[in-house]
């Protein structure tokens, strides 16, 4: 069970509190657990990824187990710690004032 | 004894504020003196527009966006109170067979209310992929946000978003998909479209209530067109604009075209804001005068018609295109009760000192009750409302965010 943190503001696109826990067919990789996400709350398509692309948003950032993985490949298979839900994966909005 | 004017009785208006940081919905009755106002609504995420449907008017689109996640397209089907995502919950599938128009082959909802993708398919002029840039280079066309959304005159599910990287896209169920009216980007000067400074939009869009053939958009920084077809094919109707900027000042487009207005009754007679000059066409835009008159500065954003005199149209002059804000510090709504030419200052109840505000090109708005309402939002955050055509003016609200549109609905 792959356990997802999503920033306030999808929370309340999606109508959810808390995190996110999702059935991911291995191999759990970014793009596996956004399909999933996506399937689960289709008011979130095109909110972390572009509707075409499927390029994550420029302001949006993925993390887990401290570690900042947004720019790794949206293929490459996750740590076993995200995959078996110990750890989550955190989609952050970036922190883009100025 | 309570001293109703015409119109006024069992009438309702509300107002509809988008705003950089969440929408408000302003409410009151005929008279117009005591509002009551909900919100915010989408907290934290800009409202560039919204509006209801004038044939089922509890159905309102509102277009939030936000520089982190993108754009959301909301639908209300009760005036606001509650809010969706049209084809994203699971609710809307139910019942829909699994793989139909918005649903996936697993029944589930599409979710692709948010999802405008430009038409670049060959034929019919279709395959505009680019744009010119600020280097005068050929530039992708990239979707940003909706500026604004038209829902149909007729049918509630029928809705128009103007774009940028401007373009026109139509929804014929209820905003769950949307698909782009692609003639107007490929009728042939696309290529020479450019940003403004505000970007490349596709800010109005005008519905004629008697040709339902014939739509008017206007685009910053490109020009006006029109399509007499229901949006198959455009024309730029830019004939007797100037834009001194640019090295042909009578150029088929290129023209920073801020607002474009039309009183239902005469849908042949169009009021620009141009970014410098306020235009009148009178032959639905194949040429343009200037009718700026005596007003204090030409430069502007938004300008409205009177609901009941068609002659009588109200802007708000600014003092230039880098300042942005009202002559002398002074607020005010110049009205013509001439179709344009001779104007007069509407200053009481508006800031007449020290005042620095800009009212933005869809932040002003008209009621149908007699007396006509204007109200209008300022980037500082107030709604300002006349219950008597522009003669008085009170603040609805003074401390909103930045306010980015302003609609209004009268309810019977």
């Amino acid at each position: 069970m792959i356990r997802v943190v999503l920033p306030a503001h999808l929370r309340t696109l999606a109508r959810i509190e808390g995190e996110v826990k999702l059935d991911v067919p291995a191999p759990v990789t970014q793009q596996t657990i956004l399909n999933a996400l996506e399937v689960r709350y289709p008011m979130l398509k095109g909110t972390i990824r572009d509707h075409t692309t499927q390029k994550r948003r420029p302001f949006v950032r993925f993390f887990a187990c401290g570690q900042d993985l947004s720019n790794e490949s949206p293929d490459s298979p996750l740590s076993e710690s995200v995959a078996s839900g110990r750890e989550t994966f955190l989609i952050v909005g970036a922190i883009a004032g100025g | 004894m309570q001293n109703w004017g015409r119109g006024e009785r069992m009438s309702k208006v509300r107002i509809l504020v988008g705003t950089k940081k969440g929408a408000f919905i302003l409410t009151a009755d005929g008279k117009r003196k005591r509002w009551d106002v909900s919100g915010p609504y989408f907290g934290g995420w800009e409202i560039y527009h919204m509006k209801g449907s004038p044939v089922e008017p509890n159905r309102l689109y509102a277009s939030q966006c936000s520089g982190w996640f993108g754009q959301v397209i909301q639908r209300s089907d009760d005036g606001g109170k509650t809010w969706e995502q049209p084809g994203s919950s699971l609710g809307e599938a139910e019942g829909t067979p699994p793989g139909e128009a918005t649903t996936t082959p697993d029944g589930m909802p599409k979710g692709e209310s948010n999802k405008f993708v430009y038409d670049t398919s060959p034929g019919g002029g279709k395959a505009l992929t680019t744009h010119q840039w600020y280097d005068g280079t050929q530039h992708p066309w990239e979707f940003k946000r909706v500026w604004h959304l038209e829902p149909s005159l007729t049918d509630p599910d029928t809705v128009y978003a103007g774009v940028e990287d401007a373009a026109l896209f139509r929804s014929t169920d209820g905003g769950q998909t949307w698909q782009e009216l692609a003639g107007l980007r490929g009728h042939g000067t696309g290529p020479q479209w450019a940003p403004g400074a505000g970007g490349m939009c596709l800010h109005t869009i005008l519905l004629d209530p008697r040709d339902p053939q014939r739509i008017t958009t206007a685009i910053s920084a490109a020009g006006a067109f029109r399509s007499d077809d229901g949006g198959k094919t455009w024309q730029p109707i830019n004939r007797g604009l100037r834009s001194q900027y640019i090295p042909d000042p009578n150029a088929e487009v290129g023209y920073c075209v801020h607002s474009i207005a039309m009183h239902p009754s005469r849908p042949n007679v169009l009021f620009m804001q141009l970014h410098w000059d306020v235009m009148r066409s009178d032959d639905a835009g194949e040429s343009w005068h200037e009718v700026s008159g005596n007003l204090p500065t030409d430069f502007g954003f938004p300008i409205e018609v009177h609901a009941h005199e068609p002659d009588t149209i109200y802007v708000v002059p600014i003092k230039s295109d880098s300042e942005y804000y009202p002559p002398d510090g002074k607020l005010r709504v110049y009205r013509s009760r001439s179709g344009g030419n001779e104007w007069e200052p509407l200053t009481r109840g508006l800031p007449q000192r020290d005042c620095y505000v800009n009212v933005l090109r869809d932040a002003m708005a008209v009621d149908s009750l007699d007396p006509c309402g204007v109200y209008f939002g300022t980037t500082g955050g107030q709604v300002y409302a006349s219950v008597d055509a522009g003669d008085n003016w009170t603040p609805v609200v003074r401390d909103l965010p930045a306010v980015l549109s302003v609609e209004v609905q009268t309810l019977s």
